[in-house]
């Protein structure tokens, strides 16, 4: 165990060093943090003159230097933009992409589970092939036509004209397709819960909780159908499996062989890809951010990008690694206590 | 977020509370634009977001009028001494927000300030000293005779001086502009505008209300409290007008103007803006660019009326010259000169019947349209046998390569800091100098001394109609040379619910009077 996590830990460190040098590498690619700062017409000399004052005009190795030993003294630096230690910009808005991604998590849990296990247990019922049917579509549509669609549906509200008013079938279509709109659109609202440091939540009010529903609903629809279509063929799969077919012939009764005996097993793979994707969900929150204006780390990572907020990119990069390293290690931990069979370094059992 | 308040803040809350609010000032404001204020000092950058700050939490001594004239602000009248000298009277009894009043003194103060801002100071290059009469009387005096001292005065917005002075705790100085990391200043806000700031999380909110000392009694404005978020996403923005998460929208973009058109609830304001989209033509390192033939065949190839219809869906003007429409230099004379024949035909004459291939850039997130524009002007420029080599680049990119002249044709826009014609030639058409700044993105390198001459010649001349004749005379002039290719103006956009009348409020400069909008 404690191997297992110093290996770990060695590997966050290489990972973050390699992100490090890759986001300072390109940084030439980036633009020009000055363009940002100034305005158009201010001159070349005093555009050099601030340069200077950065340190922009160094070479590169000589930055990355500077910036490696104050990275090992815990200071990643200040943002351009923010005039801050990027970590504290980073910790103001990691909250928030916290928030979103539990709040998908929790969507996706409470969805994928039970429609997978019915569509596994019930292939040919016709609700099981709806919901596979929905979860194909589900999964070729980007995710933010998902959420303009939701916005224009939820938020905005649409009227529906497309059936005679004056016949009464068809004002009962017209208003059963009509929606009225009002969920929020945009933002956190203006209710958070202050819970510790710079976390204010929005689990705990009304407010907080309906500006949380379109994010997470647009975010967990990328993720959704494919965690039913994983439980459900894992689930088949383990359906078929002597133990199963021994614990109905015992004569125990269906639902502990289900969700007992075969979900467990079932649940597995699960995990392991699980893992993987709640680090993909970090990333994916970048897009949903943009198009809730979501104050999370994913929207001010594109913001950086734009102004050519050189450390606060290498920190989010950093940060980012490092969020993946955490994520598999305790996947990696939870693996083990699932299935006790996994040794954890690796190693033959 | 409370975190964020200032000490300062939480304090004039404690000092504005026991006074009555004013009895109209009731109205809530939810607004968004496309980005917020990167600072509180309104010093530290000269761009759109700071001016409209500045017009929220201060005041100028004059401000511009919807159709580019001047209005008294602090400074009650003005008058001219001599050729160099202009004095102000400052109007009386105007409180700052932290309570102390305005006094010749901040004006001063602000003056020097601002000489000492590395965005500003290039404007204020032609003023040689601020001379304090008395508490209430000051005079702006310039080195030469200077007919764009009134332009400049609207940038003057008086800071408090005694707030603004002296050391913080950590010992830094306040009146200190820094460009990045924070200063006293950029955290810490005392004006005399019509908005206190209560509130302030970067990137996610601004809140503003009303300043009960206010001065201008006479202002029709009833709004108390203005929340504004930053949605720079262009769809979001939209939605959340239509969705009625907020009252106010800036900009809107050209694809949703038929949207919130059709919207029963909300109001659509369009205007003609000031920027200028121009491609320049690079003849250090295209020869044949050096030939006027071959210019004013470009010029005679890109159909700017078609540009503006098609692809900016009507949201632009389309344009011949730099000046729009209100600006003195503004040439009604001059109109796009699209013939693809007798572009052809100049092509022939001067030899290059054949054409050539030249490289272009153009940004693709900075201009609306930028990239699509760009793609059209290729597509006509072939038609004259020029092939060109596209490649378009996101801003942060861009402006980079700009400054290296990356490219044989590169697109930029420009609007014009002082309100005034001249400010287009000086950065735009005078021969590049490295030394003086002139022509710093002229990436044509077009030069005619001649023309430079005339418009130093209208930059100190104080007679209206003579310095008018010969801003129009240059633009004539570059006209004919086919300097630079102008495509259009780009228009301004704003949306609002129906109850939220933002039309008298809203100017060409795109700086909402917020302290004026009244709310149904």
């Amino acid at each position: 165990m404690l191997a297992f996590l110093v290996q770990r830990i060695s590997q966050a460190v290489l990972v973050m060093f390699v992100i490090s040098v890759i986001a300072f590498a390109i940084q030439d690619g980036l633009g020009d943090p000055l363009q940002q700062m100034v305005g158009m017409s201010v001159s070349q000399d005093e555009r050099e003159a601030i340069r200077e004052e950065m340190g922009l005009n160094d070479p590169l190795v000589v930055q990355y230097v500077r910036f490696a030993g104050n990275a090992l003294q815990g200071d990643l630096g200040i943002s351009y933009f923010y005039g801050k230690p990027t970590m504290d910009v980073i910790l103001e808005h990691l909250p928030a992409t916290l928030e979103l991604v539990i709040g998908a998590s929790l969507i996706i849990v409470i969805f994928s589970v039970p429609i997978g296990v019915f569509a596994a247990i019930r292939p040919q019922a016709w609700l099981s092939k709806f919901f596979m049917g929905v979860s194909t579509v589900g999964i070729s549509i980007p995710v933010f036509l998902t959420a303009i669609v939701l916005i224009q549906i939820f938020s905005i509200g649409v009227t529906v004209d497309w059936f005679p008013q004056d016949a009464g079938w068809g004002q009962w279509l017209n208003a059963a397709l009509s929606t009225e709109g009002g969920l929020p659109s945009y933002g956190r609202g203006d209710d958070l819960t202050p819970l510790f440091g710079t976390w204010e939540s929005g689990f705990f009010s009304q407010g907080g909780i309906l500006h949380l529903i379109l994010p997470s609903v647009s975010l967990a629809s990328i993720m959704l159908p494919l965690f039913i279509r994983l439980i459900r063929a894992e689930m088949m799969e383990v359906l078929q499996s002597d133990y199963i077919r021994y614990a109905r012939a015992k004569g125990l009764s269906s639902s502990r062989v289900y969700f007992l005996h075969a979900l467990k097993n079932t649940m597995l793979p699960v995990i392991t890809v699980g893992g993987v994707q709640i680090g993909i969900m970090v990333a994916y929150t970048i897009l949903t951010e943009t198009v809730f204006q979501w104050p999370g780390v994913g929207l001010m990572f594109l913001e950086a990008i734009t102004r050519s907020d050189i450390p606060l990119i290498v920190a989010y990069l950093m940060v980012v690694g490092l969020i993946f390293v955490i994520t598999n290690t305790v996947v990696d931990l939870i693996y083990g206590l699932v299935n006790p069979t996994v040794k954890l370094t690796g190693k033959k059992a | 977020m409370k975190t964020l308040l200032t000490a300062f803040v939480g304090s004039m809350a404690l000092a504005t509370a026991p006074m009555a609010m004013s009895a109209e000032a009731n109205k809530e404001l939810k607004m968004a634009y496309d980005a917020d204020p990167v600072s509180l000092d309104i010093h530290e950058q000269l761009s759109g977001g700071m001016l409209q700050l500045s017009h929220m939490t201060f005041d100028p001594l004059i401000r511009w009028t919807k159709d580019l004239g001047f209005e008294p602000r602090l400074a009650k009248s003005w008058e001219r001494i001599d050729e160099n000298t202009m004095r102000f009277e400052l109007r009386e009894g105007v409180n700052f927000h932290s309570g102390n009043e305005l006094t010749a003194k901040d004006v001063k103060f602000t003056f020097d300030r601002l000489k000492q801002s590395q965005d500003y100071k290039a404007i204020f290059k032609p003023f040689s000293e601020l001379k304090v009469i008395d508490d209430y009387t000051f005079e702006l005096v310039t080195t030469e005779p200077y007919p764009l001292l009134l332009n400049t005065a609207t940038y003057i917005f008086p800071l408090d001086s005694e707030f603004y002075t002296g050391k913080t705790e950590s010992g830094k100085d306040k009146s200190a502009i820094t460009k990045h990391g924070n200063s006293f200043a950029s955290e810490n806000l005392s004006g005399t505008g019509p908005y206190v700031i209560t509130g302030r999380q970067q990137g996610v909110r601004v809140e503003f209300e009303r300043f009960d000392d206010y001065w201008d009694t006479e202002s029709p404005g009833n709004v108390g409290k203005i929340v504004l978020t930053p949605i720079k996403e262009n769809n979001t923005r939209v939605s959340a007008l239509l969705s009625g998460g907020v009252d106010f929208i800036a900009p809107v973009p050209p694809t949703d103007l038929e949207r919130i058109r059709r919207d029963k609830n909300s109001d659509l304001v369009t205007m003609s803006g000031t920027r200028i989209i121009l491609f320049h033509m690079n003849q250090d390192r295209v020869e044949a660019f050096k030939n006027p033939k071959v210019r004013e065949a470009i010029a005679y190839a890109i159909n700017q009326e078609g540009i503006a219809a098609k692809i900016m869906k009507g949201f632009a003007t389309p344009a011949a010259q730099m000046s729009p429409d209100g600006y003195q230099g503004h040439n009604d004379s001059l109109a796009p000169r699209f013939d693809v024949e007798k572009a052809q035909q100049l092509m022939k004459e001067a030899g290059y019947e054949d054409g050539f291939t030249i490289s272009m850039m153009a940004p693709n997130n900075r201009y609306v349209n930028d990239d699509k524009i760009a793609q059209a002007v290729a597509a006509m420029l072939a038609r004259i046998n020029i092939k060109v080599d596209l490649k378009t680049l996101p801003k942060a990119q861009y402006w980079p390569e700009y400054d290296a002249r990356a490219a044989d044709m590169m697109m930029i826009g420009w609007h014009a800091d002082t309100e005034d014609s001249a400010n287009f030639f000086e950065f735009l058409t005078f021969c590049p100098d490295a030394e003086s700044g002139d022509g710093q993105y002229n990436a044509g390198n077009y030069c005619n001394p001649d023309i430079d001459e005339l418009v130093n010649k209208a930059n100190v001349e104080t007679d209206l109609d003579k310095r008018t004749a010969m801003l129009k005379e240059v633009e004539q002039r570059l006209y004919d040379d086919a300097a630079f290719v102008p495509l259009h103006w780009q228009d301004l956009a704003w949306a609002s619910k129906k109850n939220v009348k933002i039309e008298p409020i809203l100017n060409v400069m795109n700086f909402p009077y917020l302290g004026d909008l009244v709310v149904e």
